[in-house]
Formats: C-alpha cells, structure tokens, sequence
C-alpha cells in the first residue's frame, strides 16, 4: 500500500520563469515531508507536480520505485488534499467519501462499510447525509482527508490544509492528520508556510526557497542549525551579526565588540553568527554578571503572552533583538523602552551561517 | 442629503422605473377582460370572450403551436452546442479564443432587426448555391432561433463555469475519474443550475422574437409573435390583449423560474 515518492530532477517553467527548479527528494515509506517555504517559492507547483495536476517539464517522478512522469491524476493512486478542500458541492459527505471507491468499482456492500470505516475515523459517521455547504470548515476539512484516505492511496499530498481554520481547530487536526497518518503509516508530503506547523507535524522539513531546496533535515536539525541565513531567518532567528572568527572561540562582531564562542575556528574570512531571540539574556546591571556581557538600552518592548519581545541597542551601536519569559510570579512583567540593562549571549546559543552573496 | 434622504430618493427612482416597466403589462393584462369590440378606455363591462377567440383563431393556434416548437427545438439545440462550446472556451487553451468568444455572443448586440436581414440574405445564398429552399421553411426557422438563443447559453454557461471550482474536478480526477467522468460526475451537476437557467432563458428568448422570425417565415408557418402582427395590421380588439397575456404569463413564469436557478444579472 503505502510506499516511497522520489523526485529526480524536477523542474517546471512558466514562461521564461523558473518555479520548480531541480527539485530532488527522497520520502521513505511511511514518513511525513513537509515542503515549507515563504509564498511563491514553489511548494504547490511541486505537490502539484507530484498529484499530476501539472506537467514536469524535466525529471521524473517515482511512487513506490514506477515512474509516474506522464500519468494522469487517476492512475496515481494519490491522495489529494486540497486547500480549499474541493468536496463536491451536489453530493453529501458519505457520496463524497464514496466516489473514489466507485471509480475503483468495489462492490457496494463493500463500498458502504470503507465509507463507514472512513467516516469514523474522522469522527463524522452522523454527518454523513449532510452536504459540504451544511458544515464548518474543521467538518469539511475532515471529510476532504477521509475522502483522499479511503482509497487507500499510496500517497497522501496535502497542501496548506490547515490554512482555513483557526488557532485552535488547526491545533486540533494537526494532531489528527498525525495520528491517521502514523496508524495508516502512510507516506505523506505535506506543504505548509508555517514553521511551528511544519515543526510540530513533520519526521523531517524540507526548506524551499525560489524553486530550489535549501534545506532538508529532521526538524531538530533545520531549527537548531540552520544552514543558511534564509532558513535562519524562516525559521525565526532574528539576530544575524556578521563578523570574524579572531583567534580560536572568539567572534569579533562588526561593531567592534567580541563574543565568546567556543569551538569557533579562526580564518574563516566574514561569516554570520546567528542567535535566537529566546537565547539572548537580559539582566540588570548590578544583578548576577557573566562573562562577555554587553552594556545595552531597550529600545522597545512587545508583549507576546508567553514572553515579551525586547527591541536592544549596545552602546557600541549594535541591534538585537531578546524573547524573555513573562515573569510567572512577582516582578514587572515588562521592562520600558529606556531602560539600561546587560545582555549575555551562552556560548552554546551562537550558531554560524555563511554570508549571502 | 441624508441616508434616509438618499434611500428614499432612491426607492422613489426605482419605483418609476418599475411602474414604466410594468404599467404596459398591466394595462394589456386588464384590457383583455374588457368587453368592449375595439380595444378602448374606459371598460364597457368585463368578459372572458376573447380568451375563447383567440383560441378559436386558426393563426394564433397554429402560431401558438410553432412557436413552441420552435423554442424547444432552439433550446435543445443551443444546449447541446451551447454547453460544450462553453467547456471548450473556459477550459480550453487555443489560440483565438477570445476572438471565438466574441464572435459567438456577437448576435446578442447585433439588433435583431439586422441579424434577421442577415440570416435571410445568408439562406438566400444557400439557396442559390445548394438548390434548396431554406428561407420560409421550418428548418430555417430552427437555425435562427438556435442562433438567437445560443449566445445566451454561452454566457449563462460560461459565467458559471468561469466561477466554479476548478479544485473539485482535480480532486475527482485525483480519486480515479477519467476526464469523460469528471465532466458527467463532477463539472455538469456543478453547473446544473445555470444550465437549467439557460434552458429556460433559451426557451423565452426565442418564443418572444418577432424581428429575426420576420423574414424567415413561410406561409402555414408562422410564429405567435407573427400572427399577432399580422391580425393587428387589420383588428384592433381584445383578442390581441388575450394572447399578449397568455404570452405574458409562460414567459414570466419561464423567467422565474430560471431566475431561481441563476441570476439571469450573470448573463450580463
Ligand atoms: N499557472 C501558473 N502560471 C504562471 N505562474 C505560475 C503558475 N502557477 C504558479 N506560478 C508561479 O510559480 C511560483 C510558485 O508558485 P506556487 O503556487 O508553487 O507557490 P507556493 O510556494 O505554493 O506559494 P504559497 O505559499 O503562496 O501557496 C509563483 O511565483 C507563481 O507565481
Ligand atoms: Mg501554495
């Protein structure tokens, strides 16, 4: 049933315009890619790519090792699910479920119970005589993954389908598409311009970026080291100091001042050194003082909830930016523009990315 | 001016407007109860006579007869052009197909009047070349009221295919549809109501012409519109008003109907 996607060479043009552009990938069996990526960088032309709803114009297409290159949609054995879910609006959710097995002619004793089993899965067996336009998103959402499941495709191509629903819904079928995706151990490709969607859901996250992979790790990996300044940035690093490796573990930033990170090899020539927000510290002077704290004033403070977003120049002129934990207990939540404090960076929180041409 | 000011100044234009439209209709739908032997103001009593004239009126039955015949022949005709010419030009990709477009709802501003002329003097050549009649028969007549009511099946489809989801024909292809099972499972019930829109709208819009039947009648073979132009050329009573409310009331009731199938407004 479930079995390997792999893409060789892809490339698609539109006109003199190059989106896909030599897209190479491997999925195992069983494992959910997400394809993730700021708008127009190519995901969809790709997942589209690979459902057969757009024409390859190089390199090939394999699900579970046979070239579908030059097949239609219909003899994919795919399962689509689209953004805007596509249910058909003239038939209730149990036909809607139901079509893929009709065009496999199963018989209909056989048909009605996948149909059930389908329905149940998404928790929807009392909706079933219901029409799309007679449900929320979440439901419809629902009946468009049951749909695509029922089949019993080799491959399931979702695209944004979380895109249409709220915080908290997304939430919820995040989890759902994990957990029916794990039971039915079914290869996924999953394309979302969410980090923490793609984060959360995926065995492993592929970067795009104009057409080209740029990245492709677990997610642990395309977090914590990102491997250029464009996936750094995607995937919220906000402070990016270009610099030089002076003499073995010390960074000399642009401004002048140095920063202590170990294992950092000197004679690298201008790199970047990019530092979560999260792992910046912040202390008052006076307070508990660490090694390489830089003298700093808030320019300006965003409250987040969770945490609380500071906006910090150094004396010497240097711009960053620190996510600091709201205070559970006591103490004042934020800290006011103006204020003067220290800044500390953990040795272990500088990561290095090559500068961009 | 104030909102209520403007919303008012606005019912009041609307209403004229409104009155203008619907005082003729009214008017004739009243005077074919009078009892009066020319059609005249004011009521010398009321009757149901003329009803029963009209009926008993060789030309307005037989017309009656033609024209309904003739409608549905044009409205089965312009669908079963109509509609795969409107797949052909939204789905399709060829070049010159806005050229193709505009040439086939040309006849729409066209006066009517003109593209009678035209067609006449087109059946003529045919004629001329082919050694048949075409001109006064009933199959010319077919032809140019399939073409009167094409255009408008072409709009009505068109719009509604334009507008619909491509996305659902994907995902049926995508669940093992060929392309003959997505247009028969998928695209045609999508856009069933502005077929059935069409169809009804096809229906009225040939019933009611008179300026391109006008030269392509023959004798025997006369539409409705037509027999009453010709008995009005010598009477002047309330039998006419009769017909015109008959007339009046499938076409009203053929309007909304569709109109509950599509806004006829898409078609413009
Ligand atoms: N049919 C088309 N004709 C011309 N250009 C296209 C077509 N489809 C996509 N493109 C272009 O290809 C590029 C990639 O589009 P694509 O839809 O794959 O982006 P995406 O990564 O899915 O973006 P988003 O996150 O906004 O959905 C875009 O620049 C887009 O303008
Ligand atoms: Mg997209």
């Amino acid at each position: 049933m479930s079995t390997t996607v792999a893409l060789r060479s892809l490339i698609k043009r539109y006109g003199g315009f190059t989106a896909v552009d030599d897209i190479t990938l491997d999925v195992p069996e069983g494992q959910l890619v997400a394809l993730l990526g700021p708008s127009g960088c190519g995901k969809t032309t790709t997942l589209r790519m690979v459902g057969g709803f757009v024409e390859t114009d190089a390199g090939s297409i394999l699900i579970g090792g046979r070239d579908v290159t030059r097949l239609p949609p219909a003899k994919r054995n795919i399962g689509f699910g689209f953004q805007s879910y596509a249910l058909f609006p003239h038939m209730s959710v149990a036909q809607n479920v139901a079509f893929g097995l009709e065009m496999r002619r199963l018989p209909r004793a056989e048909i009605a119970s996948r149909v059930a089993r389908a329905l149940d899965r998404v928790r929807l067996s009392a909706m079933s005589d219901r029409l799309p336009k007679q449900l929320s998103g979440g439901q419809q959402q629902r009946v468009s993954l049951a749909r695509a499941l029922v089949i019993e495709p080799s491959v399931l191509l979702l695209d944004e389908p979380l895109s249409n629903l709220d915080a908290q819904l997304r939430g919820e079928m995040k989890l759902e598409i994990r957990q029916i995706q794990k039971a039915m151990g079914i290869t996924t490709i999953f394309v979302t311009h969410d980090q923490d969607e793609a984060l959360s859901i995926a065995d492993r996250i592929v970067v795009m970026r104009a057409g080209r992979i740029e990245q492709d790790g677990s997610p642990e990996a395309v977090f914590g080291a990102p491997r250029s300044r464009f996936v750094a940035e995607f995937m919220g690093v906000t402070n990016l100091l270009p610099g030089t490796v002076e003499g073995p573990g010390l960074f000399r930033l642009a401004d002048g001042n140095a920063i202590r990170v170990p294992g950092a090899v000197a004679g690298r020539g201008t790199t970047v050194l990019a530092i979560r927000p999260e792992r910046v510290r912040i202390s008052f002077p006076g307070a508990d003082t660490e090694p390489d704290m830089l003298d700093a004033e808030i320019e300006a403070a965003t409250y987040r909830g969770l945490s609380v977003e500071y906006r910090l120049r150094t004396t010497s002129g240097l711009c960053l930016t620190a996510r600091r934990a709201t205070p559970a207990t006591g103490g004042p939540v934020m800290l006011e523009p103006g204020a003067r404090v220290h800044v500390a960076v953990p040795p272990d929180a500088c990561h290095f990315v090559p500068v961009e041409l | 001016m104030s909102r209520a000011g403007i919303r008012r100044t606005y019912g009041a234009i609307s209403g004229t407007v409104l009155a203008f439209i619907v005082l003729p209709l009214v008017v004739i739908v009243w005077v074919s109860f009078f009892a009066n032997r020319i059609l005249a103001f004011p009521a010398h009593g009321y009757t149901l006579d003329w009803y029963a004239r009209a009926l008993d009126t060789d030309a307005f039955r037989d017309g009656f007869i033609t024209s309904v015949q003739t409608a549905l022949f044009a409205t089965a005709a312009s669908l079963a052009l109509g509609v795969p010419a409107s797949l052909g030009l939204v789905r399709g990709r060829f070049p010159g197909r806005d050229a193709v477009q505009a040439l086939l709802l040309a006849p729409m501003v066209v006066p009517g009047i003109v593209g009678g002329a035209a067609l006449f003097i087109a059946f003529i050549e045919v004629e001329a070349l082919l050694d048949i009649q075409v001109a006064g028969t009933i199959g010319g007549l077919l032809v140019a009221h399939t073409l009167i009511a094409l255009p408008w099946t072409i709009r009505l489809v068109s719009a509604s295919l334009a507008s619909a989801d491509r996305a659902i024909e994907e995902a049926a292809a995508s669940l093992g549809a060929g392309p003959l099972t997505v247009l028969r499972r998928v695209t045609l019930p999508a856009i069933r109501p502005a077929i059935v829109a069409a169809a009804l709208f096809s229906f009225v819009i040939s019933f009611i012409d008179l300026e391109k039947s006008i030269f392509l009648v023959g004798p025997g073979r006369t539409t409705l519109q037509i027999a009453l132009v010709n008995y009005l050329e010598w009477n002047l009573d309330g039998t006419v008003a009769a017909v015109a409310t008959v007339q009046i009331l499938i076409v009203g009731a053929a309007l909304l109907v569709s109109d509950r199938y599509a806004r006829l407004a898409q078609a413009f």
